[in-house]
């Protein structure tokens, strides 16, 4: 990790069909710091974590690591993060085990590392075990531990906490701050008074009721 | 970590993964190669019925009954060609993948016609058999097939990332593509006629080759573009 990484959005608006989810969404996030994306529904956090993520395009203003605009060499940003959005994407005809592994090998990771994850998310026992036969949680903890077998720089993570037991999110806390830690950057959107090192916190307003005036979210960090 | 390690490893990594994924799910749900399968041979039996079990009068619709079935029943599965994945959140991980997307589609596409197309070409001769095609024409039911069934697919997944998303996605995909395969249907019919009276098919074969080259270059390409319109 390189400890002068550093992701910056400036301005940027953002289209759901007709509607203007945000605009005028500032903040920057340097390499040990974890933002934490607060805001009622509707409010934005996926719109903006998928526009992190490169899937789709902010209506305006822009998205830059280390100065460099990401529009520009997307192939190059999405070697840097991991995202995972608000579906799990695992597919129930595979093994725990086997829906990992396809991840990590889709990255280029190492298949050294899929254990380690596994068990880290306490899923060793149900390893061969195909995953429609895993609880709600136990699939979210699945596609998390893809954060521990994977390594990236930046990681996106949708409401990660859905389903989760308390034990399991002291565990995500922990993976997110050796992350950040060993010099990474997350974004993290929750409901949950999550503990996130960097202590940053973006909170979205409501669209509807905000009318979009005031152009900074009220909890923005500075730039 | 360098940027480049992890790329290199991703992007050949990515389309093998993909490839051994959904060859292995197929093989698990085996509903829709069986599915596929028993709609082609229902189909092609249908005909007998309709048009009279004279041998020569099967003899002389039959190439064209055997392309018609195999390409209804290839339509059949293409609208699942992307939508699980996208139901259940995978194709946007797959998106976010440092793999190249248009790999990950070619990979597939071939996923699909291994476990449809090739199916479907190796239970064409028992069904040839069925409608007393002539002997000498074999050679280009079969070969025909080979060629033309994987541009079927090719096509077809721009169709399926096109529809992604839509209401009645099936039944649009079936109106945008099955227009675009009437040139297999008639470079592949073509074949089989020719050598059933005797000519040769070869430019037949050459121009479907043709079309498999000019598909396999494009089309991966353009299901990507697609894709990537379905997720915004």
């Amino acid at each position: 990790m390189n400890p002068s990484d550093r992701l910056e959005c400036r301005d940027l608006a953002c289209l759901r069909g007709e509607r203007l989810v945000f605009k005028g969404l500032s903040f920057a996030l340097r390499a040990g710091e974890a933002l934490r994306l607060t805001g009622p529904n509707g409010s934005g956090k996926s719109s903006l974590l998928r526009l992190l993520a490169g899937l789709g395009r902010p209506a305006a203003g822009g998205i830059a690591w280390n100065g460099a605009s990401v529009a520009d060499d997307p192939d190059a940003h999405r070697r840097r993060f991991l995202f995972l959005g608000h579906q799990d994407a695992v597919k129930p005809w595979l093994t725990t085990r086997e829906n990992l592994a396809f991840w990590a090998a889709l990255h280029g990771a190492a298949a050294a590392g899929i254990a380690p994850a596994l068990a880290r998310f306490a899923l060793t026992a149900q390893a061969r075990l195909p995953a429609r036969f895993l609880s709600q949680g136990q699939r979210r903890r699945l596609a998390l531990a893809r954060f521990a077998a994977i390594p990236a720089r930046l990681w996106l993570l949708d409401e990660p906490t859905t389903g989760l037991d308390e034990a399991n999110v002291a565990t995500l806390e922990t993976l997110v701050a050796e992350h950040c830690a060993a010099g990474g950057l997350a974004v993290v959107s929750t409901h949950l008074a999550l503990k996130l090192p960097g202590g940053g916190g973006l909170a979205l307003a409501d669209p509807a009721k905000a009318d979009l005036a005031p152009a900074g979210p009220a909890g923005a960090r500075a730039a | 970590m360098s940027d480049r390690g992890i790329d290199r490893s991703g992007v050949g990594g990515g389309l093998g993964a993909l490839l051994r994924r959904d060859l292995r799910l197929a093989l698990r749900q085996g509903s829709d190669t069986a599915t596929v399968l028993a709609f082609f041979v229902i189909v092609v039996s249908l005909f007998p019925f309709g048009v009279g079990a004279e041998p020569q009068t099967l003899a002389a619709v039959g190439a064209g009954i055997l392309w018609v079935a195999a390409l209804l029943a290839a339509l059949l599965s293409l609208d699942r060609l992307f939508q699980a994945d996208y139901e259940d959140g995978t194709l946007d991980g797959l998106l976010a993948a440092p793999a190249a997307l248009t790999l990950l589609v070619l990979a597939k596409c071939l996923a699909h016609w291994l476990t449809t197309g090739l199916p479907l070409v190796v239970l064409s001769p028992l069904l040839a058999l069925l409608l007393n095609l002539p002997e000498p024409a074999y050679p280009a039911l079969i070969a025909g097939l080979v060629l033309g069934t994987p541009v079927l697919t090719l096509i077809g997944a721009i169709g399926a990332a096109l529809v992604l998303g839509a209401r009645r996605g099936g039944v649009l995909l079936s109106l945008l593509i099955l227009p675009l395969y009437i040139p297999v249907l008639i470079f592949g019919v073509g074949a089989v006629e020719a050598a059933a009276t005797g000519q040769g098919f070869r430019a037949q074969l050459l121009l479907l080759g043709a079309f498999l080259l000019a598909a396999l270059a494009l089309a991966p390409f353009v299901a990507a573009v697609a894709l990537r319109q379905a997720a915004e």
